[in-house]
């Protein structure tokens, strides 16, 4: 039993250690040359999750895997590949949780209904105060 | 025996927390019972204990007592003295500890100072502040106590989190915490009135100035937090919609309403049901931040807490509060008379649309913040960031800060816009311009954009109320608030320009390379390595020019921490009054260039200073009301009726100038 827990730490450690020790992707801490991609690679790396941190985008953090996800994002955007590709392609890799934009979803549609409830609830308090004459 | 000494001081204010709350009981359902004498008192006194307990604390900070667990656990020997006192309350326990003072604090000022209320309104008020308080005193001495000793005596301590070793950290909790404790006290006083049914004009008085105590540290607090995140993570971001920048947010935008209508309350007697609810909500969403915070459920930057245990019992207390206070105000809330009546487009209409649209901006940051937990605890994981927050904030607070402008300008009960015709075509006006002028000349997106004209309209609308009056016999209060919306648009534009106009520049530099961003200029002179008290860094020595001017220094460092081990960014800040250079260096790359990583941020520094503008506002109002307070008890001890200074700078004022004004003879 104990050897399995061994083996198991190992391998699980195994790759961790490699992304720890290998030199940072190239785009991790450079920009693109074309500044129209860069605003297009950054406006999306903001709305990005940094998995490895606690509240921060991949676009605010030292992590090595925020490098490695800048990197990503802009190469790909270098392809030409579009922000929503590259999202839907990192959604469809890490799950709708690496996306600070909510899509509406059969668990998020709350998210959206609620808000407009709030707004209509706030114009119905303020049209009864309206009609209501003092 | 320091340790000790605090550990008895708390469990004896525990006891008077009990004793006052038995007091306040008798004494809230009968005026002559005597077991009302002794609730001041032990009130009173519990605040001197509670502060003694919390000095104790410090006392073992200072001297890194290893035998207490707590500091073998958050300090280490080596740290600067600074942050060996900061050690104390950064951390679970000496955070709670600093809650309960800070609220044993609250209760005994009012106990000690407020005299105005009806005695049984009192009683009852201090008897909730007592019940509250005890919930806590329980959670610290049961499940977390402070001053828990340690055997065998570890040979030095762990350390603080590196993060947390900044003279920001030191100042900004106890900041915020003056500010979420003191909402209890809003609490207690909404629960006393409702209990007593004494919801008038005179509870909303009485309130309004701890209120507007707990906001202006509310406002500082959320500000330094802000800011400490912007130069400490090393990225430029100063908000991050992270759940613990919520949790500091959503108390200040339930008090900034629980403001606004007390204001109501206290000059026209109209919004009662609306004022106590919302003094409940206040404090309810104090509780809700600290739960969040304190139970480790959310693991985000400032989550150090983890323990369950710990946060079933703040849930259990959570619940028993807010729920035994919403009880208490179905039951009652029928009985509260409907206040006085009043037309839509009037400064009570407005501030029903201020209310309305902050409580719906609270609902928002509350939904988004909760419901990422809520659906994990169904194993499906969504993140909601500022793509979500920030336009759907918007939607409420474009028209709330069009409300802002104009709401000033009118009359309490009823007005007419015709009357202000002029002011409000000025406003829109500039609103227009800017506008215009910002889409055609400028790239931005629509919020930045909506930012930067609004923030144009508040800032013109926001000294129109001084319009026509004498300046130097205009209250205080009206001072305050003119400031306090001007820092408004000062904010609103700090951060409309930053997200519109900053420049990012990422590079690998070589010694001596030369770095063009934006107006700037900026050089990398040399790389060498620092050593400080507890820990090392490699320090880029840079140079700046703003626009071929002279030269400026700056160092940004990336330090490593070695108890405990962590690295952290220092950057280099060069202020302008238009804005900061931001600058951080990071790692060197394999061919032997670094990693530089510089801002420049157009007008971000103005985010801050709208802030403090905002709590300046807030503590010129409050000096204004205490004052005016005064002068009345004053003319009461000398038996002169002194009438309410709302009532002669609003109501009276008004009346007598629409009486007299050209505008209404003619109508």
């Amino acid at each position: 039993m104990r050897w399995l827990v061994a083996l198991l730490l190992l391998a699980l450690a195994a790759p961790v250690t490699a992304q720890d020790t290998m030199p940072p992707a190239p785009y991790a801490y450079t920009q693109l040359e074309d500044p129209a991609q860069e605003e297009q690679a950054r406006e999306l790396m903001h709305t990005l999750r940094c998995l490895k941190c606690q509240s921060q985008s991949i676009a605010d953090s030292d992590a090595p895997m925020a490098g490695d996800m800048r990197h990503q994002v802009r190469t790909r955007i270098a392809a030409g590949e579009s922000p929503d590709e590259i999202r839907e392609w990192l959604i469809s890799r890490y799950g709708d949780y690496v996306s600070y934009e909510p899509q509406i979803s059969s668990t998020t549609w709350p998210l959206f209904v609620i808000p407009l409830i709030v707004l209509l609830l706030a114009g119905t308090v303020l049209l009864r105060r309206m009609r209501r004459k003092s | 025996m320091i340790a000790e000494i605090g550990l008895a001081a708390l469990w004896l204010s525990a006891a008077l927390a009990v004793l006052q709350l038995v007091g306040g009981f008798f004494g809230a359902r009968d005026e002559t019972n005597e077991l009302r004498a002794l609730v001041r008192p032990a009130a009173v006194l519990q605040a001197v204990l509670c502060v003694i307990s919390f000095l104790c604390l410090v006392w073992v900070f200072y001297v890194t007592d290893l035998s207490v667990k707590l500091v073998a656990n958050n300090s280490h020997s080596m740290k600067p003295l600074a942050f060996k006192l900061s050690g104390a309350w950064a951390n679970h326990e000496g955070s709670m500890l600093l809650w309960i003072t800070v609220m044993a604090a609250a209760g005994g000022l009012i106990a000690f100072i407020e005299r105005r209320l009806p005695e049984r309104a009192m009683m009852a008020t201090l008897g909730t502040q007592a019940f509250v308080g005890i919930g806590f005193y329980l959670f610290i001495l049961l499940a977390s106590n402070p001053f828990e000793r340690l055997s065998p005596v570890p040979a030095d301590g762990n350390g603080l989190n590196p993060l947390l070793q900044d003279m920001g950290v030191s100042f900004h909790p106890p900041t915020l915490y003056i500010g979420y404790v003191g909402l209890s006290v809003a609490f207690s006083f909404a629960l006393g009135a409702l209990l007593t049914r004494n919801v008038t004009p005179e509870f909303a008085r009485v309130m309004r100035p701890w209120v507007l105590g707990a906001w202006i540290f509310l406002t500082i607090g959320i500000a330094a937090g802000s800011y400490w995140a912007y130069y400490e993570l090393g990225w430029g971001g100063w908000w991050f919609w992270d759940p613990v920048e919520n949790a500091s947010l959503m108390p200040w935008l339930a008090a900034t309403a629980l403001l606004h209508s007390a204001s109501v309350l206290a000059a026209r007697d109209a919004l009662r049901t609306w004022t106590i609810m919302l003094g409940v909500v206040a404090f309810s969403m104090s509780m809700v931040g600290t739960f969040l915070v304190r139970s480790g459920i959310l693991t985000s930057v400032h989550a150090f807490a983890v323990d369950p245990e710990r946060g079933s019992f703040i849930l259990a207390l959570l619940a028993l509060y807010i729920g035994g206070a919403l009880v208490v105000f179905a039951m009652r809330a029928s009985t509260i008379a409907e206040g006085q009546r009043f037309s839509i487009t009037s400064r009570e209409g407005a501030l029903v649309v201020n209310n309305v649209a902050l409580s719906a901006i609270l609902g928002i940051v509350l939904l988004g913040t909760l419901y990422p937990l809520l659906t994990e605890a169904f194993d499906v994981r969504v993140s909601v960031g500022p793509p979500y927050f920030n336009p759907v904030s918007a939607i409420f607070l474009v028209p709330m800060l069009l409300v802002l402008a104009v709401g000033p300008l009118l009359r309490w009960r009823r007005d007419s816009l015709a009357r202000i015709k002029w002011p409000v075509i000025v406003i829109v006006v500039a609103i227009l311009v800017v506008l215009i002028a910002a889409a055609l000349f400028a790239e931005m997106s629509i919020l930045p954009l909506l930012g930067i004209a609004l923030a144009a309209g508040v800032g013109i609308a926001s000294f129109m109320p001084l319009r026509g009056r004498s300046l130097r016999r205009t209250p205080l209060a009206i001072w305050g608030m003119c400031i306090a919306h001007f820092g408004v648009a000062v904010s609103l534009f700090g951060m409309a320009a930053d997200s519109a106009f900053q420049q990012e520049r990422l590079v690998a530099a070589n010694v001596g390379d030369t770095i063009e961003i934006g107006p700037w200029e900026a050089t990398l002179q040399s790389i060498s390595p620092v050593a400080g008290p507890n820990w090392t860094a490699m320090q880029a020595d840079m140079f700046y020019s703003y626009e071929g001017g002279p030269l400026m220094e700056g160092h940004p460092q990336a330090r490593s921490f070695w108890a405990p081990p962590g690295e952290t960014s220092e950057v280099a800040l060069i202020t302008r009054w238009n804005g900061q250079l931001y600058a951080a260096v990071g790692n060197m790359a394999e061919d032997g260039r670094w990693q530089l990583r510089l801002w420049w941020k157009p007008f971000v520094t103005w985010i801050w200073y709208g802030g403090l503008l905002i709590a300046l506002g807030g503590v010129i109002a409050l000096v204004g009301r205490v004052v005016s307070d005064l002068r009345r008890r004053e003319a009461e001890a000398r038996g002169e009726a002194r009438p309410y200074p709302d009532e002669v700078e609003y109501a009276d004022y008004d009346e007598v100038r629409s009486i007299a004004g050209p505008e209404e003879a003619k109508s």
